[in-house]
This record gives structure tokens, sequence and C-alpha cells, in this order.
């Protein structure tokens, strides 16, 4: 099989993989809810957590920020083999010829894209309730939300294919999620913080970097290794 | 006396190498036993009935030959191809026909096919997926949830799927269960099918009259070895499948003879 | 190489080893200029988290060979090597909180380096607890040896986050360009202390991989008792 045919193949594979998740949620819009609900309800409790004072959370904004897309992100990731789960599809993954890269950048894709649209969603609800000027900035908090984003979701796919089937799994995906993204967390709060304050994405040039980094090597590495957490 | 599981199908039907080849199949999860030291031959225009109760590890035999799991020990050629290193050659050539459907109840017919099909790597264009449903009697559903199909109507559009894959080598795992008449007549008509095209099937069954209908050769589990084979050719009826089930499958009786070993089948006659 | 024997003399080597680095860290070195007494504890805490590191690598190239090979002693190495670092890790969270309470009033402060192994110390107990829950042993060799090698490739990127983020460790003092730069006599105690760590890192990883291997040949002696 040449390279191109193989390539053209794993994208074939990929969007078939991708496009089955976003329709299946489409129509039953468990996980999405579920993902945009939560995140309402993680900007409000903040507000009360941390009281009136507006300099207090201006400070705190882009961490708030960044708690919101993680827990809501750590929400769909840990739905996203539900659709398998249910329907017993997982023997049935087993079962498909062909490589398994696809099948592992298929959900991938599909978890990028839920996490991005509730950030979507969450970014100017946050701008609202803590009365921040976002737009200015958006294109750099959009780029630090796709570095991170991915970046969460390279090794959050990985681990949510490998706690599916495990007892107590909503426990084991936050625990083994948290410490192996803590760079991602780090870099994304960072960068957006250097963007809110006003000084610009150059400031965190080096933080932008290590996302690109982290999501580089999670790219190549969790892929690979898909083939081991989905078989025997 | 004892038929073993490797005694091939002495019909002019049955021509060719072996479809499945398989000495000292073994498999273990922890501290279980589930397979152990099976020895298994199955040549084309052959239909196998895999017979034991629950437990018994038909169903772990089948999930080996289908690759979805790896042996422990043993070795295993299906297609002449090694069961360990060149699972994804032989994954083309299988299908799978379950209890389960490995359907996605939020998807239509339409949509569960041309999924299937494109991961497949087999034919997934609109026209041949019409064709499919067609043959299964479901055209006027393909736009429907799979959730409000009847469980016989699943097994149906599964039955589309194979269409679509058309493998050469089949397995049924509980196929039978909850299904109507017709349904029943569907798939027994489908595999009849693919034996008559050169095909072969594996059936793991414990409702013996379904497997006296459609197979040719029965091989009895417990424990996960193998406790009796016999061919319908040799003139068995269907209370004397029974018999033999009930002594081999439930009873207490040991096998006379030592358990299989792993020998090479016997030259074709 | 595990056998009992053996995994003794290494056993008795590290004894006399710690025993010596004990009596040259706590007793006769001299107490540091500006620390005081409480300085000693570093001839634990840095042997302790340097042996974790090593622990950690061997885990991690273990459970590239077990993917790789599926050899069941690779695995055991893995899982072994990962009990002790995480034993070590524990130490050194433990001793770096002692001395941040008597360098710096407090029994956590989230600086560079002990933030890090906290992160650490959380991968690798996360490995232990997935290894347990997973349904047979297969899966939990293969996902522990997936989540090993996730982790081993995190550390130098948790590293330059957090190192990034805070620091008020003292700049390491030992693995630097130019040498040491540590007086000679505590230098000694150190590095004595750091080779018994190793020893008692080679006997716990040879006492539990004996162990691993006496439980699976147990496991093949009860299957094939079965088989009769």
């Amino acid at each position: 099989m040449s390279a191109e045919s193989y390539v053209a193949d794993l994208c074939r594979r990929t969007w078939a993989m991708t496009w089955k998740d976003v329709r299946v949620e489409l129509r039953a819009r468990e996980r999405l809810n579920a993902m945009l609900f939560f995140a309402a309800l993680v900007l409000f409790i903040f507000n009360f957590a941390l009281g009136p004072d507006r300099e207090k959370l201006r400070e705190a904004a882009p961490g708030l920020l960044w708690l919101a897309f993680i827990f809501t992100g750590m929400l769909g990731l840990g739905r996203s083999f539900q659709a398998e789960r249910e329907n017993e599809c997982f023997e049935e993954l087993l079962l498909m010829p062909g490589d398994r890269e696809s099948l592992y950048f298929g959900k991938l894709v599909g978890n990028i894209l839920f996490m991005l649209l509730a950030e979507a969603v969450i970014l100017p609800l946050f701008g609202v309730l803590y009365n921040l000027d976002i737009w200015p900035w958006l294109p750099g908090l959009a780029l630090v939300a796709v570095l991170g984003t991915v970046g969460f979701s390279t090794i959050g796919t990985l681990l949510a294919a490998m706690t599916a089937h495990l007892r107590a799994r909503e426990v084991m995906l936050p625990l083994l999620l948290f410490p192996l993204t803590v760079p991602v967390i780090l870099g994304a709060v960072h960068a957006s913080d250097a963007l809110l304050a006003g000084r610009g994405l150059a400031d965190a040039a080096h933080w932008v970097k290590l996302l690109a980094a982290f999501d580089i090597v999670f790219l190549v590495v969790c892929p690979l290794a898909f083939e081991f957490v989905l078989e025997e | 006396m004892t038929k073993r599981a490797t005694d091939p199908l002495r019909s002019p039907d049955s021509a060719g190498a072996p479809v499945v080849e398989v000495f000292g199949l073994t498999k273990v999860f922890g501290g279980t036993l589930a397979l152990d030291a099976v020895d298994l031959v199955l040549y084309r225009q052959e239909v196998l009935a895999l017979l034991g109760s629950n437990g018994a590890g038909k169903t772990t035999l089948l999930k080996l030959l289908s690759t979805a799991l790896r042996p422990s020990a043993g070795e295993g050629r299906i297609f002449g191809q090694d069961l360990r290193k060149e699972r994804d050659a032989i994954r083309r050539r299988i299908g799978m026909i379950s209890h389960n459907h490995h359907l996605y109840e939020d998807l239509t017919a339409e949509e569960n096919l041309r999924f299937a099909a494109i991961m497949h790597g087999c034919r997934a264009d609109r026209p041949a997926i019409t064709k499919a449903l067609g043959e299964v009697e479901l055209e006027r559903q393909a736009g429907s949830k799979v959730r409000t199909f009847s469980t016989g109507m699943k097994r149906r559009l599964v039955i589309a799927k194979m269409l679509l894959f058309d493998p050469e080598l089949l397995f049924l795992d509980e196929p039978h269960n909850t299904l109507d008449q017709a349904a029943i007549a569907l798939l027994n008509g489908y595999v009849a099918a693919v034996r008559s095209r050169g095909g072969a099937a594996i059936v793991a069954t414990h409702n013996l009259s379904r497997a006296f209908e459609m197979a040719d050769r029965f091989v009895i589990l417990r424990d996960g070895a193998v406790r009796y084979a016999v061919a319908k050719y040799e003139g068995i009826s269907i209370d004397g499948l029974r018999t033999l089930y009930a002594r081999y499958a439930e009873g207490g009786d040991e096998v006379p003879e030592a358990a299989p070993s792993a020998e090479r089948p016997v030259p074709r006659a | 190489m595990t056998s009992p024997r053996s995994a003794g003399y290494v056993g008795v080597a590290a004894l006399g080893f710690v025993a010596a680095g004990l009596y040259l860290g706590l007793v006769a070195a001299p107490p540091d200029a500006v620390q005081g007494e409480v300085q000693r504890i570093m001839y634990l805490h840095v042997p302790s988290i340097l042996t974790a590191y090593l622990a950690y690598t061997v885990t991690f190239i273990a459970s590239i060979w077990y993917l790789w090979r599926r050899t069941p002693t690779a695995d055991a190495i893995a899982v072994s090597s990962a009990e002790v670092g995480v034993a070590f890790t524990g130490i050194t969270l433990a001793t770096g909180s002692i001395w941040g309470k008597s360098t710096w009033g407090v029994w956590w402060t989230w600086d560079a380096r002990l933030t890090l192994t906290a992160i650490l110390f959380t991968i690798y107990v996360g490995y232990l607890m997935l290894r347990s829950f997973a349904e047979e042993p297969q899966a939990a060799a293969r996902y522990g040896a997936v989540v090993a090698i996730l982790g081993f490739l995190d550390i130098p990127l948790n590293h330059l986050a957090v190192q990034w983020w805070r620091t008020l460790h003292q700049p390491s003092s030992i693995l630097r360009p130019g040498g040491p730069s540590i007086a000679l006599s505590m230098l000694v105690p150190l590095v004595v202390n750091l080779l018994g760590l190793l020893l008692v890192y080679a006997y716990l990883l040879a006492t539990r991989l004996r162990l691993e291997q006496i439980r699976q040949r147990t496991l093949e002696v009860r299957l094939r008792g079965r088989r009769g």
C-alpha cells in the first residue's frame, strides 16, 4: 500500500469515526448538554466562592477560565466512549481491519470539537459574568485554547479508552489525567494571563512553545499507544 | 470411537486447504483457564457447531479465532494466516454475528451500515447499502434509528452488514437468541448461502435443534476443552446429539481417551 | 539474579552503606553554615529522589520491553520498580516537607522541586491503582505500561512547566556544569547514602521480582494441575 493511499485511507476512516461520534452526540445530546450546564454551574460557583471583590476576580480570571475549561473537558472525555460502552461496540472496534491510529484520531477529533464548542460558549459567558473585556484578545485566546484543548484531549482520549472498562472509572480518569496534563494547565493559564493583562503573547512565548511541544509529543505517542489500550 | 475436532468432513463437498487450523489453543484469564489446548480444523463449505453450556469456552474460542483476543498458548491459522501475526489480513475476510448487535442505537440503519462498511474497507456507497438493505427487507427502514428496531430487525441489519462485508468465514455467537421464525429462516438461509459459495461458518450455541439444522459437524466443549466431536455424515440423529450433549457438556463423564493432542489433521481421503 | 542468597548479599551491603551513610551524614559531617543541623535531612532527601528517578526509568524501559515482547518478566520488573519508586518518592516528599517546616516554617510550599515530586508521586500512585483496578493481569500490564510510558515522557515537560512557574529551592548544587559546588565533607556522606539507597532499591527490586516470579510459577503449576 502506497504512502498516499495509506494517508487517504487514514483520513477517510478518521473522518468516518468523527462523523459517527458527532452524529450520535447530536441525536442523543447527552454529552454536550451536560458539559454546558456544568460549565455554567462552575462559573457561577466561582463567583460565589470568591466573593464580590472585582480585583480578586480579575486576577484569578485566567485560572478560573481554564478551571472551567478543564473540568468541562473532563466531563466530556469521561463520556467519549459512552456510545461504545452502551451499544457494546468495543468488540466491533477490535474486529475492524485496518490501522488503530485512525480509530484514535477519529475519537480525538470528536473530543477536541466538543471541548472547543463548550469553550466557545464558556468564554463569552465568562466575559459577561466577570465583566472582562475578552474581545480584543480573542485571536490569542483562541490559539491558546486550541493548543491547550488539543494537548488535554490527546492524553484524555487515550485514558478514556483505558478507563472505559474499569471499575471506579470516574475516579481513575481524573486521577491519571490531571498530573499528566499539568504542563498544559500551567501553560494555558499563564499564556491567557499574559493576554488578558494586555502584555501580549510574546510575553508568554515560552509557555506557548511548551504547549506546542506537549501537543506534538503526545500526538505522536498516543495514537501508537492506542493499539495496546484497545486490544490484547 | 470419539471423533476428534480435527477430523475433517469426509464428504465430496469439502475441498482445498483448511480455512481454520488451530492446535493447542489455550487462553488464560488471570487465574482462570478459559480454553484448554483446543485443536480444531475447518474446511470450506463446512459449518461447525460449538456446543456447550455457559462458561464452557465457546465465546472465548470464537473471540480467539476472530482475533479479538490473543491466545496464551498454541498456534492457529485462518486462511493460512497466523492468528497472532497476521490479524489484520484475517479480519478483512471474517464476519461476526453475535447476540450483541454492535449497532449504534442512535444512528439509522443506513448510517450504521455506512460506518461499518467504511471501517471494514468494503463498498460503502448508497447503491450497495440500499441493495444490502433490500435483501434483508429493510429498505423502508433505512432512515429509521436502530433504537426503534425489534430484535429480529436488528439481526437482519447485521446480516445486511455481512452482505456488504462478504466474509469467507462467519462466526456466530448464540445467533438465534430471541429471534422469530422468519428471522431464523433468514439467518439460516444466509449461512447456507455462505457455505454453498465456498465459505465456512462456526456457530456457538446451546440450542441443539438450531445447531442440528445448520451444522455439518458438532464439537462439544466443557470447561474449556473439547470433550467430544461428531459429524452429521456419521448418521447422528438429533436425539443422539442430545444424549451426547447431556453426557459430555453437562454430565460428569470424562472422555475415554486422553484429551485431544496437538496433531496434524488426518490427510484427506 | 533473584536467588535468595544473592539478594541477601545485596541486602547486607545495602544495610552497611546506609548505616555508614547515616552515620556520616547525621553525625560526622559538619553542620551547614546557613541552615544548621536540619540541613542533614538532605542526605536522605536527595539520594531518595535520585533513586526514585532511576526506578521510574527502569519502569519506563521495562514497559516498552513488555509491550514489544510481552514477556512476563518485563512486566514484573516494571511494577516492582514502580512500587519501590513510589516508596522513595514518598520518602522524598516527607523529608522535603520536614525540611521546609524547619527552614521556611511551613509544612508545604509550592516550590518547583517539591511540586514536581508531588506530581510524580501522583502519576505513579495512579499507575499502581490503575493496575489494581484492571480486569485481569494482561490488561493491568498493558494499561500500566502505557501509563508508565506517558508518565515518563511527561516528566521533562512537567519539569519545565513547574520550574518556570515557581522556584524557591536552592539551585542544583550537584548536577551543575562545572562539578559539584558543595564541600567534600558534605559530598562524601551524600554519595555514600546514595549508594546505600541504590543498593536498597536493588534489594527491594530483587525481592519483589522474586515474589512476582513465584506468583507466576504458582499460577502455571495450578493451571497445569487442572489439565491433568
